[in-house]
């Protein structure tokens, strides 16, 4: 993307005032995608973006700029804007030599590159997804299927000599229904997103997912509002996963740490979890969502235990703030694009499966809620409270699973929840997700296998 | 056809939109006989200032254009866009836009905006002074309000974010069927979060100021609620499940009058993911109820002359006396309903399409004295809400299911009384609509679509201990 020269002579000018770290962070991303509606096909789109995004640290002040313009000059406008806040700082020449080769990634690791579909096979696969979810019932009403992929290559080059790279490819597939019966509408939604091309498909049925949103959407029309209290709660193993990303994912993250912004600033070696809880984030795993070759600081991903048999054993770290610690980052440097600073992020993060039977648990469940999907959530650090929202949950009466509940939210406070986890099942899966900081959106993974919480706050209608 | 068209780079936003109109009407004018092409462009320079226990955690300025051309041939639509003005990029922006147009299925609906006649109403959205203040001043300011928020009650343990920020864009859209328009505007902002501390117990608040310009921002605004919003929830607990009458501040409210904007959109209506589908002319709402979407008060943080189409932006009555009046229509929904465009189209920059929107919703207020105070006296006993997490996860605009995470403090004989949190309140969207207890006379433009007016909603579930 930009000659090794180019990159020594930006970061030497971004030096030029002073200041004791630059980095040059480059993007090439092209995306297309395609969208189902309403019975045809609407729109076909595709983009492609290019730029840099130049940092410079002077003591604890970050200068940053970024460019759409690629060329010598204008890297070195970029960098020159960046290095004003370093002005006073000493200055004098520094020359910046980068290394022979630093980590590569994903697309440069020996996997097979990412296949391409051609957009007739995007569209041939709308159309099967179409069908399928309107062959599912007549109270089918309306059907939304949406392809995309987009392959991102980045250079990062630092004057402590890294030169990184990484190539990401992505492709998603989304199926949303619309059902309609006498109570009214319902809505049901699934996806499939991988860290892949076009091979995605090779695993994923896009006929299956179709069938589980139009499912979800018809069993949603004879749904009772939600109970209102407290009640246990069941999770099922893949989308549950986000309870631990907001429940103690974002609270683990060092930039809310060191700002004491954290309920878990200051806790490790303590037990923070029931014991049942091995938590893990691990930005290597397979082609999950959140797996990347090297993070946007250029960190080779790596995996890291948070929280082992209940006791906090880590945060996650980028670059700026494991500097401050006196240590090295966990990999955990990411940005939604040239346009943004880094920040402390979550990759692929999943409990550890433990050995209890999915179907015990529930027979083991007098009364409570079976929530079979989940829809999002959020976090205050802060204070930990968090909430996440159910898109199929169904009620447990004597120990079995009953009637489907309307849609509602979950509330409760993230260390108290991860005290009421008593039951924890063998049956792992991965969901992808989107996560939101700060403004920045980036693609991650959760995980985890059926288990139970104790109690929590359902905030439904129901008194 | 010309390859060389590189004078764009590298300039700035300041300088007037005659260039990008003149841009985007070559790019036009690459069109081929029997395809319609529109062609949008826009850039825009930003400051970002973080402030952090007296110095400046980081500095961002930078600059960004686009471009995103939509061709329609033989009714089906194709779009591209890219992240740079630069001549390289445009033939080649324009050719992928007319090979996706070859895929999409073909819809009589399907089609650009025509010029409709109806005049734009000027709104002046553009102030030089933001883009000429020296970034030290800039600077200044976001140390200023953090250093006074951090002094401003003993309470405050941390001030975990304090910023300025500004931008300054400008867009251009042309097309084949003799659209052409141009804007420009200007923004800043200045908002604080801080975490409150008593014992082990934090709480968090937030506050900002917005405005065109520079010297219309105030700290003390944006440190006073922050601060107000953290420090009167110390204490909070987890209040008791009840039925009761829910009192949402200014901020909230908006963020409501938001997500019932979708259900709204003539392109949802005619898709069949409305709730108020086929329910135009009958009592969707209190009789109290009256909602208009007006982009052209000056006021309104959304106000613009021109949609994303680049047709004269308009005031909409939506609902009146709780009774359904109508939908927002772009071209297509409003051919697909058999109704002209309201102007109603709105975009999320260069990469994106444009779509029906509301831009400035706003209730009829309520009586006078109708201020936060007047409301809560009128309601008596209840619960206020500052604050609601999980809108994404929680509320429906489909099916109008309603259920989200609040902070607040009950109203006991009118006034604020206790704190509480880790609660949920919840409802359908239907139901909070003819529930309506009261409006504020408070109307004040916050960021987003909606102003913010305090609303009483009766009838909701709250779920706690």
């Amino acid at each position: 993307m930009i000659d090794t020269a180019v990159l020594e002579r930006v970061l030497s000018e971004a030096l030029r005032n002073g200041g004791d770290f630059a980095e040059v962070f480059a993007e090439d991303r092209s995306s297309s995608s395609a969208l189902l509606d309403d019975t045809r096909v609407e729109e076909l789109s595709s983009g492609r973006e290019r730029g840099a995004g130049i940092r410079v640290v002077a003591g604890e002040t970050t200068g940053f700029a970024h460019t759409a313009d690629l060329s010598e000059q204008g890297l070195l406008r970029a960098a020159e804007a960046a290095s004003a806040v370093a002005r006073g700082g000493g200055g004098g020449v520094r020359t910046v030599a980068l290394g022979p080769d630093g980590p590569r990634g994903v697309g440069r690791a020996g996997r097979a590159a990412p296949t391409t579909g051609s957009k007739a096979d995007a569209l041939e696969l709308l159309g099967r997804a179409d069908e399928a979810a309107r062959a599912s019932g007549k109270g089918i009403s309306q059907v939304q299927a949406g392809f995309g992929t987009s392959t991102r290559r980045v250079l990062i080059a630092n004057s402590d000599g890294l030169l990184a790279g990484d190539e990401q490819a992505r492709t998603r597939f989304s199926v949303s229904c619309v059902a309609l019966g006498d109570t009214g509408m319902q809505t049901g939604y699934e996806t499939a997103a991988r860290t892949l091309g076009f091979e995605l498909f090779d695993e994923v049925s896009v006929e299956e997912l179709a069938r589980t949103a139009a499912s979800q959407a018809l069993a949603k029309l004879s749904a009772r509002p939600a109970p209102s209290g407290e009640l246990p709660v069941v999770l099922a193993g893949g989308s549950g996963g986000i309870l631990f990303h907001e429940a103690c994912g974002h609270g683990l993250e060092a930039d809310h740490v060191v700002k004491d912004a954290s309920v878990y600033a200051g806790k490790v070696g303590q037990l923070v979890a029931s014991p049942l809880v091995t938590l893990v984030d691990d930005g290597t795993v397979g082609s999950e969502w959140g797996t990347f070759g090297v993070d946007d600081e250029g960190r080779p991903a790596q995996r890291n235990v948070l929280i082992e048999d209940g006791v906090l054993t880590d945060y996650l770290w980028d670059y700026l703030r494991a500097r401050k610690e006196g240590r090295v980052s966990s990999g955990n440097g990411r940005r939604q694009s040239y346009r943004d600073l880094p920040m402390v992020r979550m990759t692929n993060t999943f409990l550890l499966p433990g050995d209890a039977d999915a179907d015990e648990i529930v027979a083991q469940t007098p009364r409570g809620v079976y929530v079979a999907k989940l829809g999002g959530g959020q976090v205050n650090t802060a204070t930990g409270d968090f909430v996440f929202g159910t898109s199929m949950a169904y009620l447990i009466e004597d120990g079995v699973i009953t009637e489907p509940l309307r849609d509602a939210n979950l509330i409760g406070n993230g260390p108290e929840v991860l005290k009421r986890i008593d039951a924890v099942a063998s049956d792992f899966s991965m969901t992808p997700g989107t996560c939101g900081k700060d403004g920045q959106s980036v693609p991650v993974g959760c995980g985890q296998a059926t288990m139970r919480l104790t109690g929590v706050t359902i905030g439904g209608t129901a008194e | 056809m010309s390859t060389t068209t590189d004078e764009l780079r590298g300039t700035r936003p300041g300088g007037g939109t005659d260039e990008l109109l003149a841009l985007a009407e070559r790019v036009a004018g690459w069109a081929r006989t029997g395809e319609e092409v529109e062609v949008y462009v826009a850039r825009g320079t930003e400051t970002e200032v973080r402030a952090y226990e007296g110095e400046v955690e980081s500095l961002t300025s930078a600059t960004s254009a686009g471009i995103g051309i939509r061709v329609v041939t033989d009714h089906r639509l194709g779009f591209a866009w890219a992240g740079s003005l630069d001549g390289s990029v445009l033939e080649g922006t324009l050719a992928e836009a007319r090979d996706n147009a070859a895929f999409a299925t073909a819809d009589e609906h399907v089609r650009l905006a025509v010029p409709d006649g109806v005049p734009a109403v000027e709104v002046d959205l553009w102030d030089d002074g933001l883009v000429d203040v020296a970034t030290a001043r800039k600077i200044g300011l976001a140390l200023d309000l953090e250093a006074r928020t951090r002094a401003a009650d003993p309470r405050i343990r941390q001030v975990d974010s304090a910023d300025y920020g500004d931008v300054s864009s400008e867009a251009a859209l042309v097309s084949t069927t003799g659209i052409r328009s141009s804007s420009r505007k200007t923004s800043g902002y200045l908002s604080v979060s801080v975490i409150a501390g008593d014992g082990d117990a934090s709480q968090t608040g937030g506050g900002f100021s917005v405005g065109r310009g520079f010297d219309g921002l105030d700290p003390d605004k944006a440190l006073t609620d922050a601060v107000t919003r953290a420090v009167r929830l110390l204490g909070a607990t987890k209040g008791p499940s009840a039925r009761s009458t829910v009192v949402f501040d200014r901020r909230m409210a908006t963020a409501l009058l938001s997500i019932v904007s979708s259900a709204l959109s003539g392109e949802a209506v005619a898709k069949g993911r409305s709730f108020f589908a086929g329910r135009v002319g009958e009592q969707v709402g209190h009789p109290g109820l009256t909602l208009v979407d007006d982009p052209t008060d000056p006021r309104a943080y959304g106000a613009a002359a021109y949609d994303a189409e680049g047709l004269a932006c308009r005031r909409n009555a939506l609902i009146e006396g709780g009774v359904l009046r109508g939908f927002l229509y772009d071209t297509v929904s409003g051919s697909r309903a058999g109704v002209a465009s309201t102007g109603s189209a709105v975009r999320g920059g260069y990469a994106g399409t444009p779509g029906p929107g509301c831009r400035a919703l706003t209730l009829a207020p309520g009586p006078e004295g109708y201020d936060e105070a007047g409301v809560l006296a009128a309601v008596g006993e209840g619960l206020f809400v500052q604050s609601l997490t999980g809108l994404h996860s929680g509320v429906n605009p489909i099916s109008g299911d309603f259920s989200v995470g609040a902070e607040g403090l009950m109203i006991r004989d009118g006034r604020l009384a206790e704190p509480v949190r880790e609660i949920t309140v919840a409802s359908t969207l239907q139901r909070m609509l003819l529930s309506l207890e009261a409006v504020g006379a408070d109307v004040e433009w916050l960021p987003g679509i909606a102003a913010g007016q305090t609303l009483a909603i009766g009838d909701m579930q709250i779920s706690g201990a």
